[in-house]
């Protein structure tokens, strides 16, 4: 069998702003979705590929924020090798995945290499994308997902040819409307990729002799500068996914995606959600060592992480209540993310709307508290976004709280 | 002796409570509004009671049929075919309020206070005078009219409406007693006794001013209507009512100012109060919190709900989970599904809420 490869792309602390408040404590990869850290959900789908042997994780995050994680996931995929791979500065996704092409290359070299974007929340039909691309000659295979005709400019947006499946065209993030069919960030590309990014790289620097305006440096985007000239080379193909698909920028984003893998999970490994009972409604996910009153109401679309306490007719639904937080009796947490260490008096309610399809700019949908947030009993925080270490003892509504 | 009881119309100013039942019978902390004050007139010795309505509801008449019965008086309503201002009606109910030489009460029907009848009518014995008008203290004068006395005298020396200076702070609590004789003065046509009436009776030096002591509230309208019952409790709490729940034996009360109806059910777990009026046949479930608001008769409020500043209204049902706050009025039979916040909304009768209502506004 081909030797396969994965690489998650998991960019650095300069990028994911959009998380914050979240991302101000815990690095993006690592952010709790559905219980797990964001990062796990791309790679526990690659460790599941017929022949992958080997990981890699890029990135800029330092060596020491990643360890922990590639400790436990080494355990956990005990026969797949781990490793992460640290730029000195950012290179762009194509100039990272260039950079370090040597260490994805070594022995045992693999024939195909799948890339994952680290902000999507998919079912990562890898097998499929697979068998897609082994029928075909291209260069590479791309995830691609249907949006709404109002959102399609938001993301990268391809042109394929319904027959055969090849990309005819592709543009970043378009001005004007070309397809609602759009790039789901995972890709499955022939180990001559390097050579194509090669070609792009001396592409640039050609022309960054000629205009002054090209800076010629190493960066290098996967999707401007290497995917748009294999599609007009027709090297490119795409697999349409039918099911779910999210892009996690924003910390709203977080709960949706967080509800669509644990609705996942419930149909695919239902082990790793709580029990359903007259006080759990499936699915949910709740970590071992937190304590909930069997009083309490939970779910659905609900995570509770570690030693999280909930007291006494307490009520979680569509939320994620991040580790060592406390919910006092009576309280009700919707629509919501609660940050580590938060402490929600008794009566209080923490409230938002759903995470809209299209964001609107200055609307709050899902109510975020960060880390070490304090609402005092009975009040009332509505669609806000609340930075850490704040004590609240009045209500608030549609309002960022600094 | 006499009263006559300005009930008016449609009391729209306390929809939606008022689109299921006359405004008198909306119950008060647990009693008909009108019965409050046909319950103190009887007191100070009134027979006849005349309700100065510009509609005949039905049901109104039944009920206070009963009470007619109960407390051994005559009610009689006086039905304006046109509205006839605050005056006018007394010349339309002549014949009962002019029968006998003794004085009459005039009230209006929106005003709550300890109704000191019996001292009131002393008073206006005792002065001889045409007419005595009870007035209350308020720490904003200038949104009312002032009532100014002769120095050292109870006599009224004139009224000033929205004074822009300060001339005093004592304001016309729409409670009145008259010598029959002001009869003659009002003709049976529009006619306004502030405006009209008054200021004729000054002129001849023939009008009194009685201050009322204690809590005084137009309940009126629902924001009123919640801070008047936060009055009445707490006039219950210094008067050591024993209708309020003992904090002491009831260990859900918190904070006093907590009147509960016997045939109310209430759990343990729940915590109500402060100023919190539970109606008759009303359920509160496990770990509900109550506080500044009436839950009308037969409503239920289930487990985990937090309710404050508030009404709700008759067999209505606020969900679990769910927070109601800031002047909501449920109509009767409005049901809130589980886990919504409720800001400010007006829902009338027969309503379901399955989403939330974020900002204040009136469901139709």
């Amino acid at each position: 069998m081909a030797v396969t490869k994965g690489v998650i792309l998991v960019g650095g602390p300069s990028k994911g702003t959009r998380m914050r408040p979240l991302s101000l404590d815990c690095p993006k990869p690592l952010l709790p979705i559905a219980g797990k850290p964001m990062i796990w959900h791309p790679l526990a789908a690659l460790a599941q590929v017929s022949g992958l042997v080997e990981i890699i994780i890029i990135g800029f995050y330092e060596d020491s924020v990643m360890s922990g994680f590639i400790k436990d996931a080494k355990r956990e995929f005990p026969n797949i090798t781990i490793t992460y791979l640290r730029e000195y500065r950012p290179l762009g996704t194509a100039g990272g995945l260039y950079h370090f092409r040597d260490s994805i290359l070594r022995a045992p070299t693999p024939q195909h290499i799948f890339i994952c974007n680290i902000d999507v929340a998919c079912s990562f039909p890898l097998a499929e994308m697979m068998t897609l691309h082994s029928k075909h000659r291209g260069v590479g295979t791309i995830l691609s997902v249907t949006v709404k005709k109002e959102t399609a400019t938001q993301y990268g947006c391809i042109v394929t040819d319904p027959e055969t499946q090849q990309m005819v065209h592709y543009v970043e993030k378009p001005d004007s409307w070309i397809s609602n069919m759009v790039n789901g960030g995972v890709y499955l590309f022939d180990k001559t990729l390097f050579d194509e990014i090669k070609v792009a790289m001396d592409d640039k620097t050609a022309r960054a002799a000629e205009d002054p305006l090209v800076k010629p440096d190493e960066i290098l985007r996967l999707e401007q500068d290497v995917i748009v000239p294999l599609a007009a080379a027709k090297k490119m193909y795409v697999y349409e996914t039918k099911s779910f698909w999210r892009q996690m920028k924003t910390a709203a984003s977080a709960v949706t995606a967080s509800s669509l893998y644990l609705n996942n999970f419930a149909k695919t490994s239902p082990e790793l959600l709580a029990k359903p009972s007259a006080s759990i409604i499936s699915p949910t996910f709740i970590d071992p060592t937190a304590s909930i009153d069997p009083t309490a109401k939970i779910g659905p679309n609900v995570a509770i992480g570690p030693h999280v306490r909930i007291g006494k007719g307490a009520r979680v639904k569509d939320a994620i209540i991040m580790e060592g937080s406390v919910l006092e009796q009576h309280s009700c947490v919707l629509n919501s993310i609660v940050g580590t260490d938060c402490h929600i008096g008794p009566w209080a309610r923490v409230d938002g709307a759903p995470e809209p399809e299209a964001e609107v700019k200055g609307q709050i949908s899902v109510t975020v508290l960060a880390t070490e947030v304090t609402l005092a009993p009975e009040t009332l925080v509505r669609s806000c976004i609340v930075l850490p270490n704040k004590s609240l003892d009045r209500n608030s509504a549609n309002q960022v709280l600094l | 002796m006499k009263a006559l009881i300005l009930v008016g119309g449609f009391g729209t100013r306390l929809r939606p409570l008022t689109l299921s039942w006359p405004k008198p019978l909306v119950e008060f902390c647990n009693k008909a509004i009108i019965l409050h004050q046909i319950e103190a007139l009887v007191k100070a010795g009134v027979k006849d009671i005349v309700l100065a309505v510009n509609y005949r509801p039905e049901v109104m008449v039944s009920v206070l049929k009963k009470t007619e019965e109960e407390l051994g008086i005559t009610i009689t309503f006086s039905v304006e075919n046109e509205p006839l201002d605050t005056a006018g009606p007394l010349a339309l109910a002549r014949d009962i309020l002019g029968k006998d030489d003794s004085p009459f009460f005039v009230l209006n029907a929106d005003v709550t206070c300890t109704y000191p009848f019996e001292a009131f009518r002393d008073f206006h014995l005792a002065h001889g005078c045409e007419g005595s008008i009870m007035v209350t203290k308020v720490a904003e004068p200038s949104n009312y009219g002032v009532v100014v006395t002769k120095p050292g005298t109870t006599i009224i020396d004139r009224f000033v409406e929205k004074p822009v200076e300060f001339v005093g702070n004592r304001i016309n609590a729409g409670i009145y007693i008259f010598h029959p004789k002001v009869l003659d003065r009002i003709e049976l046509r529009p006619t306004s006794i502030e405006k009209e009436v008054f200021p004729a009776i000054v002129a001849d030096g023939q009008l009194h001013s009685y201050d009322l002591q204690g809590f005084w509230m137009d309940v009126g309208q629902p924001k009123d209507y919640i801070a008047g019952t936060c009055l009445y409790l707490s006039h219950l709490t210094a008067t050591h009512s024993s209708l309020l729940s003992d904090p002491t034996k009831n260990k859900w009360v918190y904070g006093g100012n907590v009147l509960v109806d016997p045939t109310a059910e209430v759990d343990p777990t729940a915590v109500l109060g402060p100023n919190v009026v539970i109606g008759a046949g009303v359920k509160i479930g496990a770990g509900v919190r109550l506080q500044r608001c009436i839950i009308l008769s037969n409503a239920v409020v289930r487990d985990h709900a937090w309710v404050a500043n508030s009404i709700v209204g008759w067999n209505s049902n606020v969900g679990r989970w769910t927070r109601v706050e800031n002047i909501t009025v449920l109509g009767d039979d409005v049901t809130i599904k589980d886990e919504l916040y409720v800001n400010g909304a007006s829902v009338l009768p027969h309503k379901s809420i399955s989403t939330s209502i974020t900002e204040p506004r009136i469901v139709m």
